[in-house]
């Protein structure tokens, strides 16, 4: 099968305009006769299953948790983009598009990033509508900071709670359907498996979290937006239970997953401080306003931190490396996410690290907090304020920015942020890649949606900060209930789809037969233990400097954890009740093999952009080598029964509105 | 340390349940609660017996899945956070703790500690929205102004996270805090105004059939809240209420 993006013809400013205006619809009457699965209920499935509700489409919407309001979107701390231009700072949808593209190096199709900008603007307008309540300023207009990668403040944001309340936002729209029967949701419901009828996805096979028992459901289109596959590292900022199981399960029943290696570290999370160690905090990137990035600059002191000899505070300021400050001067501390990393560990490596682990460095508040309180002061008339004046006052500007995100660094570290640096380190946190979709977020299945992080789409190679949110919401208010119509229009006459069918015997038998396995496979050692082998491999050989040796390697190691997987895995309990072992045993076995996958992307792809940077592809001054003649193209990759053989497809990228350039934040 | 969990296990909704004692070594000051309670579970699927079922997923404050009575209180003993962000730095070498499910008519127990909180589900459903489709044909953002201070005060509302400590902690079993944050931040806003009225007699009339109790004003609910919401929402939606009954 050859792909085809679909993307419709003449100038990128119009494409989504005039292709909207063409699109097939269906009318209110056939749509009652209409059903969707959605996968997910963050904020790419809680948007979507209302809008398409709204529009009169049933939808039964599914979620592991026991609220939809629980998807992990409702962690995203720092902010949505959006091309407002509110500050009249320069902003516009056609900057915002260029950013968006520039930032991701290059590996993103430019007419569905050139829509998200478009659609950008009306995301927040929405939002306000359904009473999200955003920060404000003294005047009552909507106020907005910056983030990484951009010279614009375009990031409308609710304290550190953005995704929280942006999630309520589409879950209140979603309550509303579900009050009007036209939403039915499933809470507490894996879904297992997809269900094809004549190469079309028509329904899925899921998993009643508390009974255990295996349902069918049927409908005329599956959407999945089931978030993305970070947890494929064991440790990263995703919840606990955030898998790639939908993904991964339509994967292999024929949708192409693009771009695997294409995963976010995030600069600033707290670092890990154990083997026990479960998951790692964000500390979102919106402190990188205010807060300096630094390691000391002799190793003595270095050394004499990690030991406990030395105090942060102590070190003065000539004998502090602002690194970023140094070799970024136009972006400083807020040059993009991978830039960011690579250069925490570039120190880190060099033997600067703090933390007694050497995996640390600090994120510093105390420049802000003067220049907060000095401007405070001039504000309120205090005439020669004090050193403590000074700080008290700047401490409460921080307070107001950050208080969450700095109660929440307390509450781990134990330490006290406004007093002392904190220390963070590089964490997984975001995936690129994803389910390959066309230009109507359509995957090669026909009838099959990917959405939000559980698509490849729009973010190429890294992702800018505070724009997953806007990209998750523009899929599901805005673009997928158009394109899914143009599909639809042609199921008005299938009528609804019985499950009582050979597909759908097949595919739950498989199910069931995998379940039983694990239970009755009585091996020796915990799902936890495969899952921390597999993220221990996964975070060495393919994290965020990757080597050919080192990818081939790790590709032995996973294939080899999945052996002993498959042979040694103990699964407590029985199948037929709540069974949270059960579950991850699930989970994990998709993610021995997505691993694999990833490893063979990176290996793949021999060229450093974004995210993914191969040691043997850098310039003299470590920054990354593309290869634009040889690799500007999103590898899709077909699975054909083993991942080590997936089958390559390319989607060659053409830059038509924006000149392929080097990426440069210095 | 060293510590003496006494956990609650409950088969299933209709098996009796029980207080069950446990033993855990080794366990780091700098280990989250839930941490520990996976060293445990880690334990007991080695030793070929049952882990103990409890809710979690972000594990960073946020999404309001984890619950958990520690010690008898919501949330354990440390102030505004959730179960998973207490650390075991609260508890010393040879502690006993106890730990149960959240309790409430309203919370059946499904497993061990996990609770079926859906009726908070039902309450937004019948009115925890503002009426307005997500077509995106809406005016403006910045045409609506709406005062910092409004913002500010509808943002800490909005800011509960569904976990249900309050009903929790509460000697009634009241949902008021929960349902006053929703209503609260809405009666702030411009835009839900307009159904201030419906909404806040459908939130109740559900909170009263979901089972849960009446508010005497006893506070405790507010001391255990890990988002901090304060009573003043209570005495907001007994505003509220008021208004929408008398016209
Ligand atoms: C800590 C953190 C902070 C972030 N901060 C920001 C930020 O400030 N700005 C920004 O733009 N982005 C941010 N991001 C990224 C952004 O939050 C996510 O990319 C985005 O919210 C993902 O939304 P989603 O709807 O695709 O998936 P999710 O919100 O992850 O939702 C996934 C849904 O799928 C369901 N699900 C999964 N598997 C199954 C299955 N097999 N069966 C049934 N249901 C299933 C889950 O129950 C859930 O409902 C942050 C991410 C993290 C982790
Ligand atoms: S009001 Fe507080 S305690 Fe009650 S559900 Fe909300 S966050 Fe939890
Ligand atoms: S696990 Fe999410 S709030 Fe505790």
């Amino acid at each position: 099968m050859t792909l085809n993006s679909k993307v419709p013809e003449g100038p990128i400013k119009d494409k989504w305009i005039s292709y909207k205006d063409k699109i097939n619809l269906v009318n209110p009457a056939n749509k009652r006769n209409i059903d969707i699965i959605v996968i997910g209920t963050g904020l790419a499935g809680g948007s979507a299953a209302a809008t398409l509700a709204e529009l009169g489409y049933n939808v039964k919407a599914f979620a592991y948790q026991d609220s939809p309001r629980r998807a992990h979107s409702i962690a995203a701390q720092g902010g949505i983009n959006a091309a407002k231009n509110y500050m009249g700072d320069g902003d516009s949808v056609y900057r915002l598009f260029y950013d968006t593209v520039k930032g991701g190096d290059y590996r993103s199709r430019e007419a569905n990033v050139y829509r998200l900008a478009e659609v950008s603007g009306n995301i927040i307008d929405q939002c306000v509508a359904q009473g999200v309540p955003f920060a404000r300023d003294y005047g009552g207009l909507l106020d907005n900071r910056s983030f990484g990668g951009v010279l614009v403040s375009r990031t409308f944001y609710a304290k550190g709670q953005t995704g929280q309340q942006l999630l309520l936002g589409a879950y209140s729209a979603m309550n509303r359907q579900i009050g009007r029967g036209k939403i039915t949701m499933y809470n507490r419901h894996e879904m297992l498996d997809l269900v094809k009828v004549d190469g079309k996805a028509r329904g899925i096979i899921a998993r009643n979290l508390i009974t255990g028992e295996i349902e069918r459901h049927s409908a005329h289109a599956v959407v999945i937006a089931s978030g993305g596959y970070g947890n494929v590292y064991y440790l990263s900022t995703n919840a606990m239970g955030s898998n790639a199981t939908a993904a991964w399960k339509v994967h292999k029943k024929g949708a192409y997953f693009a771009n695997p290696c294409f995963t976010q570290i995030h600069p600033t999370c707290i670092p890990r401080s154990g083997d026990y160690q479960s998951k790692l905090t964000l500390m979102s990137e919106s402190l990188r306003n205010d807060g300096r990035i630094w390691v000391p600059k002799n190793m003595e002191d270095a050394v004499a931190i990690r030991e406990g000899r030395l105090k942060p505070t102590e070190i003065s300021e000539e004998n502090r490396d602002y690194y970023l400050e140094r070799r970024y001067p136009a972006f400083g501390n807020l040059v993009p996410r991978d830039v960011a990393s690579r250069a925490a560990k570039e120190r880190c490596d060099a033997g600067h690290g703090v933390n007694k682990t050497g995996e640390a460095v600090y994120l510093d508040f105390s420049s802000a907090i003067e220049r907060y309180g000095k401007e405070q002061a001039k504000i309120h008339g205090i005439k020669n304020p004090s050193k403590e004046k000074i700080t008290e006052l700047g401490e409460a500007i921080i307070e107001e920015k950050y208080g969450n995100l700095f109660q929440m660094y307390e509450k781990i570290v134990a330490e006290d942020p406004y007093k002392t640096p904190m220390m963070i380190y590089p964490a997984t946190h975001y995936t690129m890649g994803g389910i390959w979709v066309d230009y109507n977020l359509m995957t090669t299945v026909d009838g099959l949606y990917a959405i939000g992080e559980a698509n490849f789409s729009d973010h190429g190679a890294n992702r800018l900060g505070a724009s997953a949110l806007m990209q998750g919401l523009a899929d599901g208010y805005f673009v997928l209930p158009y394109t899914i119509g143009d599909y639809l229009s042609n199921e008005i006459r299938t009528g609804e789809i019985p499950t009582d069918t050979p597909e759908f015997d097949a595919v739950e038998k498989e199910v069931k037969e995998r379940l039983e396995f694990f239970i009755n496979n009585k091996g020796t050692h915990s799902v936890d233990h495969f899952h921390k082998k597999l993220g221990k491999v996964m975070w060495e050989k393919v994290g965020m400097a990757r080597n050919a040796k080192h990818l081939k390697e790790a590709i032995e190691e996973i294939k080899e954890i999945r052996e002993d997987f498959w042979k040694n895995v103990k699964v407590p309990g029985k199948v037929n009740e709540l069974n949270p072992e059960l579950e991850k045993a699930g989970r994990v076995a998709d993610f021995l093999e997505l691993g694999e996958l990833f490893a063979k992307d990176a290996l793949e792809r021999n060229e450093s952009c974004g995210g993914h940077f191969r040691e043997e592809y850098q310039t003299p001054e470590g920054e990354a080598l593309r290869d634009d003649k040889n690799y500007a193209y999103v590898a899709a990759w077909e699975y054909t029964g083993k991942p080590s053989e997936a089958k390559l497809h390319k989607e060659e990228l053409k830059f038509k509105d924006i000149e392929l350039k080097t990426r440069s934040y210095k | 340390m060293n510590l003496t969990l006494l956990i609650w296990r409950q088969k299933d909704a209709r098996d009796k349940g029980k207080m069950v004692k446990y033993q855990v070594s080794g366990i780091s000051e700098h280990m989250s609660f839930l941490e520990m309670l996976d060293v445990l579970n880690e334990d007991l699927v080695n030793k070929n017996e049952e882990p103990v079922a409890f809710d979690h997923d972000c594990r960073e404050g946020i999404c309001g899945m984890c619950s958990l009575q520690i010690n008898g209180e919501a949330h354990g003993p440390d102030r505004r956070i959730t179960t998973c962000q207490l650390h075991m730095r609260t508890f010393k070498d040879g502690d006993t703790i106890y730990i149960e499910p959240f309790r409430s008519k309203a919370f059946p127990v499904i497993k061990d500690l996990i609770v079926d909180r859906t009726s908070f589900e039902r309450i937004q459903q019948a009115g925890g929205f503002i009426s307005v489709n997500t077509s995106g044909n809406t005016q403006d953002a910045n045409g609506i102004l709406i005062g910092k201070e409004e913002a500010d005060m509808a943002m800490d509302s909005a800011t509960c996270i569904g976990c249900g400590a309050c009903v929790a902690t509460c000697k009634n079993s009241s949902a008021m805090l929960f349902v006053s944050a929703k209503v609260s931040q809405y009666a702030l806003l411009p835009q839900g105004r307009i159904e201030a009225k419906d909404r806040v007699k459908n939130m109740i009339h559900q909170m009263d059939l979901e089972g849960f109790g009446n508010c005497t004003n006893t506070g405790a609910c507010e001391v255990e809240c890990p988002k901090g919401i304060s009573l003043e929402n209570i005495a907001r939606l007994n505003r509220e209420f008021l208004k929408a009954s008398v016209k």
